[in-house]
């Protein structure tokens, strides 16, 4: 089978969601990668390097620059005319173009895999990973979402891919970008980062999360997320929400401090190595998975660990 | 213009799932079933641009079986004018749901398409993606704001690294997070007056629709168990732990 992996990137490099994507696609077959973006020639030599990888198609055009799903779907479409699968990391990005790309080839996309059982057939999670079904497709050609979180990363160095040019229909003329905000952070990006530190609700503001979370997550070098309630009162950005409907992260080691464990958070970081509760409730939902609770009020208990870090 | 709301009924999102003992799915026998969130949050959305005067009529449409009637009901009551059922037993996916909604969206010719992110039962992310590729049009994904002016709508959008903007010409397809509003309750003589709001009833086949499914369930297992592990006493037990974790 051979098979198209859409990588992620800002123009300057790969991101590594892509690097997982390479693992699952290579268990289907051959592994061929597109590059879409502006001036992202780097990129594409960047990624030919990644282990495994075949042909990488570059398609360097203004109109790519910022992965407008209106844009990119039709270049993926003509791609597909001489691949079997698509495979997208499932994040924004991917989960903005694939079902894209998929109803334009009248195919059922499965979407954020976290296994492969068989040319056809994979696992995924369902209500809000409460039940993991395993689901066959009966297209002719795959499309694909792959949870990060569920396969390896493949070796960035070592592979020996060639780049080559392709070109599209280019601005479909339906969407213009008009600017972002995106958060810049010394600390470790939630979704790779190896120990993460969230708050919740209990946090009280933005000023508290802040003055307690941020230095305990810095001597832990730790990654900083949120529940939630968290995010929806304001204390912290919505990238920063763990949870069913926002990131999904499995680090070595979680620590949930003032967050209860709702089902729509757990989802999102129970795979985790090891979780680590600190709540005032010792009924709280989350000591039901925490492998080490401490049972206090996080005001006195955050400020005297980072003290003694 | 008219706005366009399709809405699912899915389990309501207190309740713990359970899976059949025989692997075949979810029960859901007996369960309490609700509006999935995402998509109230899409019918408050349509409300508010229905009262800025940006939009005149709000349809909701439910493709499921008789009892997504209620649903359809929770939107008319929060205030949509009319509701479509697209009445169906069959498990219906996500691209035959972008097939129904493009045929209705073919015949009511709205300007703007409001859908939920995701269904929280099937966590599929796809259908709004998929409707606006069917109907060739832009679709701004996982709003935070929508803004509607003349001819185009703006969205801010939630993406991994924070914010995007994208502006889109109408008609358009946009699908709800979670931030971008808080949906209004249904006040006990709206839901009176919902009762008697036009609510269609309509099959699949009406929109020459073929919803055999593409995938086929092998089997739904339960996901490994976490135990839970123990409790520390104090800090300087926890300080302990994380050392012999090799973080601290
Ligand atoms: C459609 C939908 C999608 C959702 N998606 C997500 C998602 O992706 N991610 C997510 O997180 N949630 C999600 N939720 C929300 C989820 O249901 C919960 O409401 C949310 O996770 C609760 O956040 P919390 O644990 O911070 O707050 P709470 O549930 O209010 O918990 C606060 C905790 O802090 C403890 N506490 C209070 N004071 C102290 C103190 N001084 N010291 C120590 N502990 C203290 C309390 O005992 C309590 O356990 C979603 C909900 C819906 C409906
Ligand atoms: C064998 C099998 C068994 C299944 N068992 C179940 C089951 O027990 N329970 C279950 O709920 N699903 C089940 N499904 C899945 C179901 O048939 C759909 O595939 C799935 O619910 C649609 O995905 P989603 O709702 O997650 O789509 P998403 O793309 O996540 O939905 C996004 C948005 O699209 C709109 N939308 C989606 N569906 C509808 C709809 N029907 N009407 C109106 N608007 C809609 C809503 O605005 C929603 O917020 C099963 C599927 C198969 C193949």
């Amino acid at each position: 089978m051979k098979t198209l992996v859409l990588v992620e990137h800002d123009n300057s490099s790969v991101k590594d969601a892509t690097l997982s994507t390479v693992t699952a696609a290579s268990k289907l077959g051959e592994v061929h990668l597109l590059v879409a973006g502006k001036g992202c020639a780097g990129v594409a030599d960047a990624a030919a390097k990644i282990a495994g990888v075949g042909k990488v198609h570059l398609a360097d055009d203004a109109a790519y620059e910022h992965q407008l799903a209106e844009n990119l779907a039709p270049l993926i479409v003509d791609l597909m005319g001489h691949h079997d699968a698509f495979l997208a990391p499932a994040t924004t990005t991917g989960k903005n173009v694939a079902p894209r790309v998929a109803a334009l080839l009248d195919v059922m996309q499965v979407s954020e895999i976290i296994g492969i059982e068989g040319d056809k057939t994979f696992v995924r999670p369902i209500y809000a990973g409460n039940a993991i079904a395993t689901v066959e497709s009966s297209d002719p050609k795959l499309v694909i979402t792959v949870r990060g979180t569920a396969f390896d990363k493949a070796a960035s160095e070592g592979g020996a891919g060639t780049v080559e040019a392709v070109s599209g229909a280019g601005d479909a003329g339906l969407s213009t970008f008009q600017g972002s905000e995106l958060a810049k952070s010394e600390r470790p990006e939630l979704t790779s980062a190896k120990v993460i530190v969230s708050g919740g609700r209990a946090l009280k503001d933005s000023e508290t999360f802040k003055e307690l979370i941020f230095p305990l997550a810095d001597k832990l070098n730790a990654g900083v997320g949120a529940s939630r309630a968290a995010v929806d009162a304001g204390y912290v950005p919505n990238d920063f929400q763990v949870g069913q409907t926002g990131k999904i992260v499995a680090p070595e080691v979680y620590i949930a401090v003032g967050i209860s464990g709702a089902i729509q958070h757990l989802a999102g970081m129970k795979d985790s190595k090891t979780i680590i509760a600190i709540n005032k409730d010792e009924d709280a939902p989350i000591f039901q998975v925490a492998d080490i609770g401490l049972v206090g009020d996080l005001f006195k208990i955050v400020p005297e660990l980072t003290g003694k870090l | 213009m008219k706005i366009l709301v399709p809405v699912k009924r899915v389990i309501d999102y207190n309740v713990k799932p359970r899976v059949k003992a025989d692997g075949t799915g979810v029960d859901l026998a007996n369960v309490k079933m609700s509006m999935n969130p995402f998509d109230e949050i899409a019918v408050e959305e349509a409300l508010r641009l229905r009262e800025k005067g940006a939009a005149t009529e709000v349809i909701a449409v439910s493709v499921g079986p008789a009892k997504a009637t209620e649903t359809l009901r929770t939107a008319l009551a929060m205030g949509a004018d009319r509701a479509i059922l697209v009445q169906t037993d069959d498990e219906v996916e996500p691209l035959a749901v972008a097939k129904i909604l493009k045929a209705i969206a073919d015949a009511e010719a709205p300007g703007l398409v409001i859908l939920g992110k995701q269904a929280i039962d099937d966590d599929s992310n796809q259908t709004g993606q998929m409707l606006a590729a069917l109907m060739g049009r832009p679709q701004g994904t996982f709003a935070n704001e929508v803004t509607v002016e003349g001819d185009s709508v703006t969205v801010k959008r939630e993406i991994d690294g924070g914010l995007e903007t994208v502006k889109l010409s109408l008609p358009a397809i946009v699908t709800t997070d979670l931030r971008l509003n808080e949906p209004r309750y249904a006040s006990l003589p709206n839901i009176m007056k919902a009762k008697s709001k036009p609510l269609d009833t309509k099959s699949p086949a009406d929109y020459g629709v073929d919803t055999a499914p593409r995938l086929k369930t092998v089997k739904v297992n339960e996901p490994p168990v976490r135990q839970a592990g123990i409790k520390v006493a104090d800090v300087d037990e926890l300080v302990g732990k994380l050392k012999a974790l090799g973080i601290a």
